[in-house]
């Protein structure tokens, strides 16, 4: 199915809202290997490279009146690092470096997909998948190093009545397990779906150029919501790198102190 | 009549699986409605408790993707 041709063709403009998720290599065109370099390549290291221009070469003047980039810079520590702080305790900042480093790569991804012509990295499981897998590997590990077997007792709520604990257990193993699947999910869905939603309103936009009659109703209309859409994904692509963050330092929270 | 029934079934389960996105709306209304209402009758109180709001909102809006997954697997994956 998802090989035939789909798209406005009598508007002259044929594609797909999902069209633009396609990963393609850079050069050359043959199949895409595990070692090829794909457009999803690219736009991880600019990612990277504009985490590294905002936050070192941005706050390297270390100045007392901040500039513009380093207040940003700034900003965005002290946003992680009260959030750590808060929800995961005293004894959670020690893991602040690694949910920065998450946070900062999502937002960038994040902000970079909305620019023209980009590719939203973070549109695909498989990329969001590696982040949500990594922490919950790296919670459970460190749940079992830092309590031993206590670490059990995040699934066994003594504060419930006891004939209802074994029913308890299996609910919370079961959402134990789920939660790298949700954690994934969370953040490719809703760049997905936001970034189709503008292409479906994008596919209506040039029909004033094949009916005048209903086109100059429908084409303004749909740039108005093109820019409405736009602005409410510049919201999302902030508050989804802020929830992948804060639900990394939930499931911290929960692997340092599985006491309820 | 092009296509197939297991198509057609397709399609209609991934508008099916649609109404699951409403169920996600109404449950981040509620939670927002929710603090919003208890903030404004302690808005000293309010701050500490907006990261506590955002974790309500992901795992209430966690469903609703799920439904959306259901979608596209739907449409694009059978």
């Amino acid at each position: 199915m998802a090989t035939e041709t789909h798209g406005e063709a009598e508007a002259g403009l044929v594609f797909h809202p999902m069209d633009q998720f396609q990963v393609t290599p850079l050069f050359g065109d043959g199949t895409v290997e595990w070692f090829t370099i794909t457009n999803v390549t690219l736009w991880m290291g600019l990612t990277v490279l504009s985490i590294v221009a905002l936050l070192v070469f941005g706050a390297r003047g270390r100045a007392l009146v901040p500039t513009r980039s380093q207040s940003v810079a700034e900003l965005a520590y002290g946003l992680v690092y009260k959030m750590v702080e808060d929800v995961t305790g005293k004894d959670g900042v020690v893991y602040f470096p690694y949910i920065m480093t998450v946070f900062m790569f999502i937002l960038m991804a994040n902000f970079l997909g909305l620019l023209p012509l980009a590719f939203t990295t973070t549109s695909h499981i498989a990329v969001t998948a590696v982040l949500a897998l990594a922490v919950f590997l790296a919670v459970t590990v460190l749940g079992f190093v830092k309590n031993g077997f206590g670490f059990l007792s995040l699934f066994w709520i003594s504060s419930a009545p006891l004939i209802l604990r074994p029913i308890l257990a299996l609910i919370e193993v079961i959402s134990y397990f789920v939660r790298p699947v949700s954690h994934s999910i969370r953040l490719a869905g809703n760049m997905m779906a936001g970034h189709a939603v503008i292409k479906v309103f994008a596919a209506f936009a040039p029909l004033v150029l094949i009916s005048t009659g209903i086109g100059l109703v429908v084409t303004p209309l749909s740039i108005l919501a093109i820019t409405a859409i736009y602005a409410l994904e510049v919201l999302v692509a902030f508050i989804q790198a802020y929830v992948f963050a804060i639900l990394t330092c939930v499931y911290l929270r929960d692997a340092l102190h599985p006491h309820h | 009549m092009t296509g197939d029934i297991v198509q057609m079934g397709a399609y209609i389960g991934a508008g099916l699986a649609c109404i699951g996105m409403g169920g996600a709306a109404l449950g981040v209304g509620n939670v927002v409605g929710n603090f919003l209402s208890g903030a404004l009758r302690n808005p000293s109180a309010a701050g500490g408790q907006t990261a506590t709001m955002f974790i309500g909102i992901a795992f209430a809006e966690a469903l609703g993707i799920f439904s959306f997954l259901v979608a596209l697997l739907l449409m694009f994956a059978v």
